[in-house]
């Protein structure tokens, strides 16, 4: 027994040092404030109320610029999301406008959207947002909060094993949202850029401020601030990037419990097999 | 093999086909009367770890294949619908590509088990050879397999590695342009990429067969590195070892869970979840982990040739391995000097790792090189000179003595049979 805890002090000890891989990311010196989120840990669930409070923060705000394209409307009354009841969410798809056809006469034709259909982009191509945009492009949102990142460093992605870390990109996206100044003094900003201390890309950032306190109504209570949408807007934003993560943590949890006990019977099984070999 | 089995067909149906065909006291000579050293410890499990990993990664990509469509519009939005729609689909992605790292942290613990026991030396240099072998296939399906989800860092990593074929002189351009199929990173290099990712694995559970047999012929090497002398010495593989390397299966299938299900971005780059841009080039680019000792070697030489050259030796220096090692006790464990420079040399390759994650510039860059220059000290001259300048301890004089002397692998001292030179 002793040399398997031995063996198996070293190989966490080796699996730590090897996997240990941080994210590179640009700018080393933006500030990232880490959340507490729900979804965090092995037994991480979507906070319901927060992810529709930050899909309705990202459709008064963000989806104006914003698409959302790898997520379908049924997806908003699926389990492990927003949970919204499918009549609520056939309700939500109806208010938006999708291009179907060609028709019988091959004409291309708009129609209200359907639960099957995946939210239309704000922007037809990349060209016309930027055009838009005075040339910086809104990334769509979907993956976002899997997509960005910033720099862990040494011992932290080391650390991030054991506490389970995966919310780097909603705590970017929070940081980023809740990281505009006033310009310091001494800088330059350029027309048409904003200050933003947590802009992974740089200092300046092409979008303008997008929360203010008071701009979207909660009913439920929430407080009514850039902190909370920020916040409400970054949980949405994993779910549209993960949304299976609930899922994935409840059979995750099934499955160590099955594997640690299946180990177990199978060590001593071994070791009643073996009690007669000198080794 | 098969001579190890003294396996005698009783029933009418066994002893038709083993007239015919003897592939029951094949199996039965390999793999269930096979006789296995008794003091294998748990370093030792690692081969049938990378079987089940190999197995598990063909399993889980085929089923991928069946939802993945391979062409630059839509393989970006095929994975996102397997992560998505698919039934469980988010399970079997996340198990290939954390299985992938599995893969390569259970290959890489196999691979220092070989160097630290000596595992290379006659009689097994064509086992450790064809393992080389196997370890070069499985970079290359594992680069491959990266490119596929054709995110940013599938795109700029087939980029960059392609590139470095350019730095052979003369052919160098061509090589590359015929690599990709056109001029750039395009379609043609993601489906011939998708094609020899499906092709390799195969390959793979190929020279596996072939390792196997191998050193199924000249007997497995054990922590004490003597050859098993009497019956006393081994035990059949079935039930002794089928049962330890199942225990040690699960126990790493509870890592792989672990992060399969609770860590599955942790090993992989957050780029990767933007579609592939051949107008915006990331900020670093960095190759998966198991690749960054490597990388910081192709870095440390400021020459581009020149560091292909030295990225590939690296590898190329392990085949000949079996003839640098001058010493002629094959363990470590009764080598004093050798095993401390083998954990200099396990630092250096993780500090090598460390580096490769590293922006090329400054101390990084200095410290590379001097860690690639231990790297090829520690073959071509630590290894070779060993030999020569250490004082082995006293061998057992066999297996079952070493056993009983308290602990395997471990010298016994005074009792023990004079090291037989």
């Amino acid at each position: 027994m002793s040399t398997m805890i031995k063996m198996v002090r070293s190989l966490a000890a080796v699996a730590a040092l090897a996997v240990a891989t941080p994210a590179v990311a640009a700018g080393a010196n933006v500030e990232i404030h880490p959340q507490q989120w729900s979804f965090s840990g092995p037994f991480g669930f979507y906070d319901r109320g927060q992810l529709q409070r930050g899909f309705k923060v990202y459709q008064e705000v963000c989806q104006a610029c914003h698409g959302l394209k790898q997520v379908a409307f049924r997806n908003l009354a699926e389990n492990g999301g927003p949970s919204f009841s499918e009549d609520a969410a056939k309700q939500i798809a109806s208010e938006y406008t999708v291009v179907d056809g060609p028709d019988d006469d091959g004409e291309m034709f708009d129609r209200p959207a359907i639960l099957a259909d995946r939210f239309p982009s704000p922007f037809p191509n990349v060209n016309a947002a930027r055009a838009a945009n005075g040339g910086a492009y809104p990334p769509d949102f979907s993956l976002l909060a899997k997509a960005r990142a910033a720099q862990r460093g040494f011992p932290w992605f080391v650390f991030d094993i054991f506490t389970q870390y995966q919310e780097s990109g909603p705590d970017y996206i929070y940081s980023l949202l809740t990281g505009y100044e006033e310009d310091p003094e001494g800088i330059e900003v350029p027309v048409g850029q904003y200050y933003n201390h947590s802009f992974l890309a740089g200092q300046f950032i092409s979008m303008a401020p997008p929360l203010s306190d008071e701009l979207v109504e909660y009913t439920d209570g929430s407080p009514m601030t850039v902190d909370q949408y920020a916040k409400d807007v970054s949980a949405f934003m994993m779910w549209a990037a993960e949304p299976h993560l609930e899922d994935r943590k409840k059979i995750g949890f099934r499955v160590m419990v099955f594997l640690i006990v299946f180990a177990g019977l199978l060590y001593f099984t071994k070791k009643q097999l073996w009690r007669n070999v000198d080794h | 093999m098969a001579g190890h089995s003294n396996y005698v067909p009783q029933s009418a149906a066994a002893k038709w086909l083993e007239s015919r065909l003897p592939v029951i006291s094949l199996v039965r000579g390999s793999f269930v009367d096979f006789p296995t050293p008794k003091n294998l410890n748990y370093w030792w499990t690692f081969g049938g770890i990378l079987f089940f990993v190999l197995i598990a990664q063909i399993i889980t990509g085929i089923v991928l294949v069946m939802h993945y469509t391979p062409s630059t519009d839509a393989a970006f939005n095929s994975v996102e619908h397997i992560m998505r729609d698919v039934n469980f689909g988010w399970m079997l992605r996340y198990l290939h590509s954390n299985g992938a790292s599995m893969f390569f942290i259970a290959v890489y613990i196999h691979i220092f088990r070989g160097l630290y026991y000596g595992s290379y030396k006659a009689p097994r240099e064509i086992s450790w050879i064809l393992g080389v072998i196997i370890f070069l296939i499985m970079m290359g399906t594992a680069f491959m397999g990266y490119v596929l989800p054709w995110g940013q860092m599938s795109f700029w990593g087939a980029t960059v590695i392609t590139n470095l074929f350019s730095a052979i002189p003369l052919v160098g351009e061509s090589i590359v342009t015929w690599l990709w199929g056109g001029f750039a990173v395009d379609n043609p290099t993601l489906n011939r990429f998708f094609s020899l990712h499906y092709l390799l694995p195969f390959m793979i559970v190929g020279v596996v067969i072939l390792h196997v047999w191998a050193f199924h012929t000249t007997g497995n090497n054990n922590p004490t590195g003597v050859q098993p002398k009497t019956k006393q010495d081994t035990l059949p593989f079935h039930p002794y070892y089928t049962m330890k390397d199942l225990f040690a299966i699960v126990v790493f299938m509870i890592l792989f869970a672990y992060f399969a299900f609770y860590l599955p971005n942790y090993m992989g780059h957050p780029d990767n979840y933007i579609e592939a841009d051949p107008l915006v080039t990331p900020a670093h680019i960095v190759p998966e982990w198991y690749f960054l000792p490597f990388y910081a070697i192709l870095r440390a030489v400021p020459d581009k040739l020149g560091g292909v050259i030295a990225m590939f030796g690296s590898i190329a220096v392990l085949f000949i391995l079996p003839w640098l090692d001058t010493s002629k006790v094959r363990s470590g464990a009764y080598r004093p000097m050798f095993k401390q420079f083998f954990w200099i040399f396990a630092g250096v390759c993780v500090a090598l790792g460390y580096l490769g994650a590293m922006p090329a510039e400054g101390w990084y860059v200095i410290f590379s090189r001097i860690f690639t220059v231990y790297y090829f000290a520690h073959f071509l001259i630590i290894l070779p000179m060993l030999g020569f300048l250490e004082k082995p301890l006293p061998l057992p004089a066999s297996i079952s003595e070493s056993v009983l002397k308290g602990g395997s692998g471990k010298p016994s001292g005074a009792a023990a049979a004079p090291e037989t030179k």
